[in-house]
């Protein structure tokens, strides 16, 4: 075979290749949206943090707007200590309220973001204070049935 | 009995050594490889000659088995799926798959018994005919003008292959369950991409089969290398080579899954 035809196919192969990486992590695996080189660190303490996971998602009107990257345990307050990595476009005023949601009936939970009206916003390293846990079904549950029981 | 029993035990002792023996004959050609790759490097014409036929001619069966398994995958996700109502995590499904496992796995094990196959079958009968003595007696070195060049094209063409692979099975799914079955096309996508993750996803999966190309080619040049110079021994070679690789991929996909994926999710 020519070799000037051989580097052509060669070329061809290695453009296909890289062109593939590209599309994995462009369109599967989508790595514009989020930017973990641009964000800010915020903390929250919750009561119940139910089945979060570190890596779930932070939404704010169901729009992404960081990742959960570490959940500890506190022997002070016996509570969860959720740190998230939020992207440096989005900021949020200070009495920015965070509760722990479901994406459908049995979906991934994840940290939803409801936005304060407080003039100071919160900035690196703060702490979200007003926090929800995750709806626990047996707490639900039990509550439903005392209601009914108190209703009789 | 008792001679029997010490003859048993014998036997089993000499196979170890011999493996063993192997074994370090085998790193220390690995070894000579990597330390004579200088002249790849410097007439780099010579690895672009190999890449042609490890690389390009690979690449038809990777893109139609790529294709078959994504579609496949979309298939019978979407039938176990739609049982539970969820039909709409059916592109999570089919690239995590792809992108974790199949895609590196499958693509390596191909490419073992297509390319590696190859190269321990062309090194092994240029050792019979003497062409490698022939070469020793013109001062040119066998192992780095034959094998480091055909060593490198392996190792670079691995990943690319696992890569065109995963991506001809992404759309081989969405082939199946978009245009055919009538998933949605924004569901599918975006499903897809709330779960891959760049890092832990991709790029393991990238890492994955940059350590399949290495161990394959490897594996296909000491095979050759060490082939017997006669007709059975080239043949029984060819078949150590797509065996010994095969398991070796197995095996290694296990070892690195549970370090990259164990404390995730």
């Amino acid at each position: 075979m020519q070799r000037t035809t051989m580097d052509l196919w060669v070329g061809l192969f290695v453009m296909a290749g890289i062109a593939a990486l590209m599309v994995l992590s462009l369109k599967v695996g989508n790595l514009n949206v989020y930017n973990p080189s641009q964000s800010y660190i915020l903390t929250g303490n919750f009561e119940n943090i139910g089945g979060l996971k570190v890596r779930a998602p932070v939404k704010s009107a169901g729009v992404v707007v960081g990742r959960v990257t570490d959940i500890q345990f506190s022997t002070q307050t016996y509570d969860a200590i959720v740190t998230m990595s939020m992207d440096s476009r989005f900021i949020f005023p200070k009495d920015t309220f965070a509760s722990i949601l479901t994406s459908g009936l049995l979906g991934e939970q994840y940290i939803g973001l409801a936005a304060g009206g407080d003039e100071d916003m919160l900035t690196d390293g703060d702490k979200i204070m007003k926090t929800n846990s995750a709806m626990v079904l047996e707490e639900l549950i039990g509550r439903f049935l005392f209601d009914k029981a108190a209703e009789e | 009995m008792f001679r029997h029993a010490l003859s048993a035990i014998q036997n089993i002792g000499h196979r170890v050594i011999e493996g063993m023996w192997r074994l370090g004959h085998a790193s220390r050609f690995f070894i000579l490889v990597l330390l004579k790759s200088g002249t790849s490097l410097r007439r780099f014409g010579l690895v672009i000659r190999e890449l042609y036929f490890t690389g390009v001619l690979s690449l038809i069966i990777i893109v139609v088995s790529g294709l078959f398994v994504g579609m496949v995958l979309g298939l019978q996700g979407y039938e176990t799926l739609q049982k539970y109502g969820s039909e709409s995590a059916v592109g999570t499904l089919v690239a995590l798959s792809l992108v974790r496992e199949l895609g590196p796995v499958v693509a390596a094990l191909l490419f073992a018994s297509r390319a590696g196959s190859a190269i321990t079958a062309e090194i092994g009968l240029m050792k019979a005919t003497e062409q490698l003595a022939a070469m020793g007696m013109m001062a040119v070195d066998p192992v780095s003008r034959v094998v480091a060049p055909r060593f490198w094209s392996g190792v670079i063409s691995m990943p690319l292959l696992a890569a065109i692979f995963s991506v001809m099975g992404v759309y081989g799914g969405y082939l199946v369950t978009v245009v055919f079955i009538g998933v949605d096309e924004g569901t599918y996508w975006s499903q897809m991409q709330s779960a891959v993750d760049f890092r832990f996803d991709i790029l393991n999966g990238f890492i994955k089969s940059c350590f399949f190309g290495v161990a394959v080619t490897a594996i296909a040049v000491f095979e050759g290398y060490d082939a017997p110079p006669t007709a059975e021994g080239v043949s029984g070679a060819t078949t150590r080579t797509v065996v010994s690789s095969s398991l070796v991929i197995l095996g290694l996909d296990f070892i690195l899954t549970a370090f990259m994926f164990r404390g995730v999710s």
